[in-house]
């Protein structure tokens, strides 16, 4: 903290001696309301740490989710499907917002307090669980069905197949879209504002309110969001190429 | 339990809905004209629109829809004026939105075959009656499944507008369940508008497999 607050410091110092510093200014994008934001670096920081922990565990649960939606997706037994295709239009088709409220508001009633991360990781992991659950299911039927044919031919049962021959071929088919999952799950543990959150987004605004230097708070989170989600957006982009290429090369 | 449901309450949320379902609309129709601007200077634009234009879709792709929803709200009317926080709650939304909608009419334009673009230019069409007349039709029509679906995205995305207090149907829900004391009532009302967002979404996402089939058999 004082390191930054020194830093921050001495740039003043430095504005100040170009002329360029001037306390007066009423522009939202003034220098000295840039310079007061970064003096807060360490709280945009924690609510950022906030924001990874949040999205790493609630990943998680999206992926395993998503991982048991999309095999009983595609598996022979009608229930199972269903129950999947229930599940996914359930949370495809209402708001993230919604589903948040109803950790937030209802289940306290049943005896069950939930404090506001584990609220944000079950609640983004069960809606993104239902978009990984898509992608996956997409990924298994995009491997040749000779694959089940051959595998089972060899004597493989049916959790074998899924677990040495299926899976493996399709994480390659699904990391494109499954990066992009991940900048949407990144990009909507903002949702944490609407019930109070501490997370990046809800830090940077409670900064900006509190002090009113709104723009600098916003260009501070917004910088901090792109640089996790523009490597894995890149990511996406250049491997989808690649899987393009190497499929018209065949 | 069936007080929840009185005419008041009803009432109280379908303002709200009718307010969503406004800013979706509005939403859509900027941010797909916007976003149409935005596909076609990435794609055909100098060197420097280009680049501008890819800036500003990276940027907006990998930030959150709330940040750019308040940054509108907060900062925009210092330079434009006061106006209703609705209004600027959606400009913030279509700002964001279009970077979305560019990408989706961009996977458009690069699916239409160069000849098109050579065939136009022989029969002495211009470079903007080209892309009018001949390129954009075609790419609107192979990217209509998932713009419908994009656009199923904007109808649940209102409900980040409830973080501005907005009076969308979403936070309309938050006034009533702030004061609801029994966990059925929470239930009611939460079902009731999750309901009201699914059938809305759901029939659109029908209408996607419908077309997305029909089309499968058209190619």
């Amino acid at each position: 903290m004082s390191e930054s607050v020194g830093f921050v410091a001495w740039l003043r110092e430095f504005f100040n001696s170009l002329g360029l510093y001037d306390e007066e200014s009423i522009s939202p994008f003034a220098l000295w309301k840039f310079l007061d934001t970064l003096e807060q670096t360490q709280t945009f920081i924690d609510g950022f740490i906030y924001t990874l922990q949040v999205s790493v565990l609630a990943l998680f649960i999206a992926v395993v989710f998503g991982t048991i939606g999309g095999v009983m997706a595609t598996s022979k037994i009608a229930v199972l499907r269903a129950y999947t295709r229930i599940y996914v239009e359930i949370f495809q088709n209402t708001p993230l917002v919604i589903q948040i409220f109803f950790l937030y508001y209802g289940l306290p009633h049943l005896g069950i307090n939930l404090d506001l991360f584990t609220i944000g990781v079950l609640g983004i992991g069960a809606y993104h669980g239902a978009y990984v659950s898509e992608v996956v299911r997409s990924g298994i039927l995009a491997v040749p069905k000779g694959q089940f044919e051959a595998s089972a031919s060899q004597g493989f049962t049916y959790t074998q197949q899924m677990r040495y021959i299926i899976v493996p071929q399709t994480i390659k088919i699904i990391l494109p879209p499954m990066s992009n999952q991940m900048i949407n799950l990144i990009k909507n543990t903002s949702v944490l504002l609407i019930v109070g959150g501490v997370e990046l987004m809800s830090t940077a605004d409670s900064y900006a309110a509190d002090y009113g230097n709104y723009a600098p708070a916003y260009i501070f989170a917004a910088f901090l969001y792109f640089i996790v989600c523009y490597p894995l957006a890149y990511f996406a982009k250049f491997y989808e190429e690649k899987l393009k290429k190497a499929h018209l090369a065949r | 339990m069936n007080e929840v449901f009185n005419a008041q309450n009803i009432n109280f949320l379908m303002q709200g809905l009718t307010l969503t379902l406004k800013i979706a609309l509005a939403t859509c129709v900027i941010s797909i004209l916007f976003g149409t601007f935005l596909a076609i200077t990435k794609n055909y634009g100098d060197k420097l629109s280009r680049f501008l234009a890819s800036v500003y879709i990276d940027i907006f792709r990998n930030t959150p829809l709330l940040l750019w929803m308040l940054a509108a709200c907060f900062v925009l009317p210092v330079f434009f004026g006061q106006f209703p926080q609705a209004f600027w709650g959606t400009i913030g939304f279509s700002l964001y939105t279009s970077s979305v909608m560019a990408e989706i009419i961009r996977g458009g334009l690069n699916s239409i075959p160069k000849g098109q673009f050579e065939a136009a230019y022989s029969q002495g069409f211009g470079k903007f009656f080209t892309l009018f007349y001949i390129i954009l039709p075609q790419a609107f029509r192979r990217v209509v499944p998932s713009m419908l679906s994009q656009i199923i995205t904007t109808i649940k995305d209102t409900a980040y507008l409830a973080g501005l207090g907005i009076a969308e149907l979403t936070y309309k829900s938050k006034t009533i369940l702030a004061n609801l004391r029994s966990f059925e009532e929470i239930l009611a009302i939460i079902g009731f508008v999750a309901g009201i967002y699914f059938v809305i979404c759901f029939s659109l996402s029908m209408l996607v497999r419908y077309y997305a089939k029909k089309t499968a058999y058209a190619h």
